[in-house]
């Protein structure tokens, strides 16, 4: 939300500077008249064309039954009107809802894994009916040269926050492209994806332990495509560095920084393949973890190393009817600083922890699928210092198996029951989940 | 390491991520000088559907390197948008697709994704088939409830041969404006395409003859053109709406619907499930007619030409 206002601020502010010279000022006026004019004439022509193409789809209605009737009629002429994409110059918009029945042994408002500072807001979900986050997405080109994008997710308890706002460039030479503004970092595989695509309710314990479920940030982001055959994608980005596992950047650099290659490619008709590397350094200066009352703090350096694969199955490449998919993820941190547990005073801290999961999600029948996940986390030894903190492992290590079923009635509607053997805490939790997810309104193509 | 203190490891940090950019920047610029390979007078032709592909193949001749994106076993509204295709559209200066949405679930990714500025939208080398036919069944009503509804038409265009034609005459033009070295080439191409185009139109509609006012029964709504080609009536269509798949209750309502209007037979593509078809020729004791829809939908669907001799013939054959 904050960002939200910092950004109306702007917006407000730049025609309060621009107004300072009154020349310009008049200059502004009349640039305004020449748009309104230049407008109404588009808004003139526009009307005259839609009225053309009412009646010539009458018209071709007419021709259509006609040949019906008489089969060697000679064929009406061409048309040669381009076809648009979208409708007229409205940007696409989507809405994504999203609720879920949720059932735990345990309660989740406590949830804990032992050995990982989670942020204030992590939780394997909530107990009885409720409603998840609504997306509303919109997005265009903005013209020839760029596309534009604009995720807000909408909060059941009220208020709103902007997931993604980019821009990205179309044409670029040697096939760059350029993204900016607040987006999915590229690291990993699942990070990019939204959370309506995802095949489960929730994030691997991975994602959700060492990225709070999904790196977003503010900043620029470089892609470039080889020229070959086989898919080879190099990218970089430079980010602001002020969500987790980084926090609070006070310099006037990019506080995060990422680094990124994916490959891809087909084998035979029925099978294609995707794999990747990548790696995010961030800061962290006084990050907040655990209850706030009083909060772990964190400083210091971030390291996130991912390796990613995705492997598809469709026979003849239709997915249509019945499809596989195996992927799974290996994650890496590394967290160099000074560490001050709640209520305690701060001490260096050096560690390695780590995450993996492996999930399969077989599609049996047109609209139904079935999937498996198992997932795992290691904390690694903090030292005597962070005996009986929140970094101790206490020789736990913190694994989950999910199996799922879900049902779409088309690609707009979902249903999804799950069930989750939660062992990330040393108490076993018996997780069930039903899940509905609903889309209405132009909805864009997805990612591999 | 745990024994340095905080500030020390970020000034490193620092250093070690400026090299990473370094090295990165580096790398790139020494990719770049290697992609900027002189121009080579053959166009890349990314072909979204079978049909295309040989029709690009057909006036483009060799100077053309035309890559189909898609087979005919494969659904052209459901592709996923697989690392290989975007290496191929990276690559391509020209995509002939056939527009009007059909591609809506994956195209526009791809052309995002690949920022190659020679097949975006509204560029010469984004040639779209359906901007050359005229369109059947746009519909009037635009709701999801109808299902998978085309706001620009049916673009299942390629079932009505007398549009190939047309495309044809569009794409040679537009070859020309991408590669006007070789207008002349593409012109002869073209007029030579069209005669034996014209011939075998001429003899499909004589073999056709009995096929005028046949009444038969779609999986998909994927034949309007066919039908108004042939003059035929879709008295049913199995899915229920278009790209929801069909189900019992509602086959059991077409065959009802049958007693009162009876087909002479149920036509399905070649990428489709069998068994709903299959289940209706039983029932109806009507024959089950696969057609290939388009170019390798079967071993006699080699080449355009043979789409539509094999296309017309199991018709011919459903009426036996």
């Amino acid at each position: 939300m904050k960002r939200v206002f910092m950004a109306c601020t702007l917006t407000l502010a730049a025609p309060l500077t621009s107004a300072a010279d009154k020349t310009d000022m008049a200059q502004l006026h009349r640039e305004i008249e020449q748009l309104k004019v230049d407008y109404e004439q588009r808004l003139h022509t526009l009307e005259v064309r839609v009225q053309a193409a009412e009646a010539s789809a009458k018209a071709a209605q007419a021709d259509a039954a006609a040949a019906q009737t008489a089969a060697s009629a000679s064929p009406a002429p061409v048309a040669t009107a381009t076809t648009a994409a979208g409708t007229a110059f409205n940007p696409q918009v989507s809405v994504i809802l999203d609720g879920t029945y949720g059932k735990f042994a345990h309660d989740p408002t406590q949830y804990a894994i032992p050995g990982f500072a989670l942020t204030p807001d992590a939780n394997p979900g909530k107990r009885g009916p409720s409603l998840g986050e609504s997306e509303l997405a919109m997005s265009a080109n903005v013209d020839d040269k760029f596309y534009s994008e604009i995720q807000i997710s909408l909060q059941p308890e009220g208020g709103a926050s902007v997931e993604q706002a980019f821009f990205q460039t179309l044409e670029m030479p040697a096939s760059l492209t350029v993204k900016a503004g607040r987006f999915f970092s590229g690291i990993g595989y699942l990070n990019e994806q939204h959370s309506h695509v995802w095949d489960f309710v929730d994030q691997p314990l991975a994602y959700q332990a060492l990225l709070n479920n999904q790196y977003a940030d503010d900043g620029v982001q470089v892609r470039w495509l080889a020229p070959t055959d086989t898919f080879l994608e190099l990218g970089g980005e430079l980010l602001r560095g002020d969500t987790f596992p980084g926090g609070n950047p006070s310099g006037n650099g990019p506080g995060a920084r990422s680094a990124f290659v994916h490959v891809g490619g087909d084998v035979g008709i029925s099978n294609s393949w995707g794999a990747g590397l990548s790696q995010l350094r961030t800061q962290a200066n006084n990050r907040e973890t655990g209850d706030l009352s009083p909060a772990d703090t964190f400083t210091g350096d971030s390291t996130i190393s991912v390796a990613d694969f995705v492997w598809k199955w469709a026979p003849n490449g239709n997915p249509v009817y019945t499809n596989f998919k195996l992927q799974g993820e290996y994650l890496r941190r590394a967290e160099n600083g000074s560490f001050t547990p709640s209520g305690l005073s701060a001490a260096p801290y050096d560690g390695v922890q780590r995450g993996a999961y492996l999930q399969g999600i077989y599609q049996f029948m047109p609209r139904w699928r079935v999937g498996v996940r198992h997932d795992w986390l290691t904390a690694g030894n903090p030292g005597a210092a962070f005996t009986n903190t929140v970094l101790d492992p206490k020789n736990h290590t913190p694994k989950r198996d999910s199996v799922m079923v879900d049902f779409s009635n088309s690609e707009f509607s979902r249903f999804r029951l799950q069930y989750n053997h939660d062992q990330s805490q040393p108490t076993t939790d018996n997780q069930w989940f039903f899940q509905y997810i609903m889309s209405i309104g132009a909805h864009g193509a997805h990612q591999f | 390491m745990a024994g340095r203190g905080p500030i020390a490891n970020l000034n490193e940090d620092h250093d070690m991520s400026n090299k990473l950019t370094t090295l990165l920047s580096a790398s790139l610029a020494a990719l770049l000088s290697v992609t900027s390979v002189p121009a080579s007078a053959v166009l890349k032709v990314f072909a979204c559907e079978p049909e295309w592909g040989a029709l690009a193949q057909e006036i483009g001749g060799d100077k053309l390197d035309v890559y189909t994106a898609t087979n005919a076993l494969q659904d052209p509204h459901q592709i996923q948008a697989r690392p290989s295709l975007i290496a191929k559209v990276r690559n391509a200066d020209m995509l002939v697709c056939t527009g009007a949405e059909l591609e809506i679930g994956w195209l526009p990714l791809l052309l995002r994704q690949t920022g190659n500025a020679r097949i975006q939208t509204g560029q010469p080398g984004n040639f779209a088939a359906s901007d050359f036919v005229r369109m059947l069944d746009v519909p009037v009503k635009l709701d999801r409830s109808e299902g998978d509804v085309h706001p620009f038409g049916n673009p299942h265009i390629q079932t009505d041969p007398r549009n190939i034609a047309r495309v044809a005459d569009g794409l040679a033009k537009r070859l020309t404006q991408l590669d006007p070295a070789d207008a002349a080439y593409f012109a002869a191409r073209q007029r030579d395409f069209d005669q034996r185009w014209g011939a075998a139109l001429q003899r499909w509609q004589q073999q056709a003859a009995p096929l005028k006012g046949v009444a038969i029964v779609t999986q998909h709504k994927a034949w309007d053109y066919l039908e108004n080609w042939l003059g035929m009536t879709e008295v049913g269509v199995l899915e229920p709406k278009p790209g929801i798949p069909p189900n019992s209750s509602y086959l059991a309502e077409v065959l009802e619907h049958l007693k009162q209007q009876p087909a002479r037979m149920v036509i399905r593509a070649a990428y489709q499930d069998a068994r709903p078809s299959e289940w209706l020729s039983q029932q109806a004791h009507i024959p089950a007619v696969e057609l290939p829809f388009t170019v390798g939908g079967d071993a006699q669907a080699k080449d355009l030409f043979g789409l539509y001799d094999d296309t017309v013939q199991r018709l011919l054959k459903g009426l036996q």
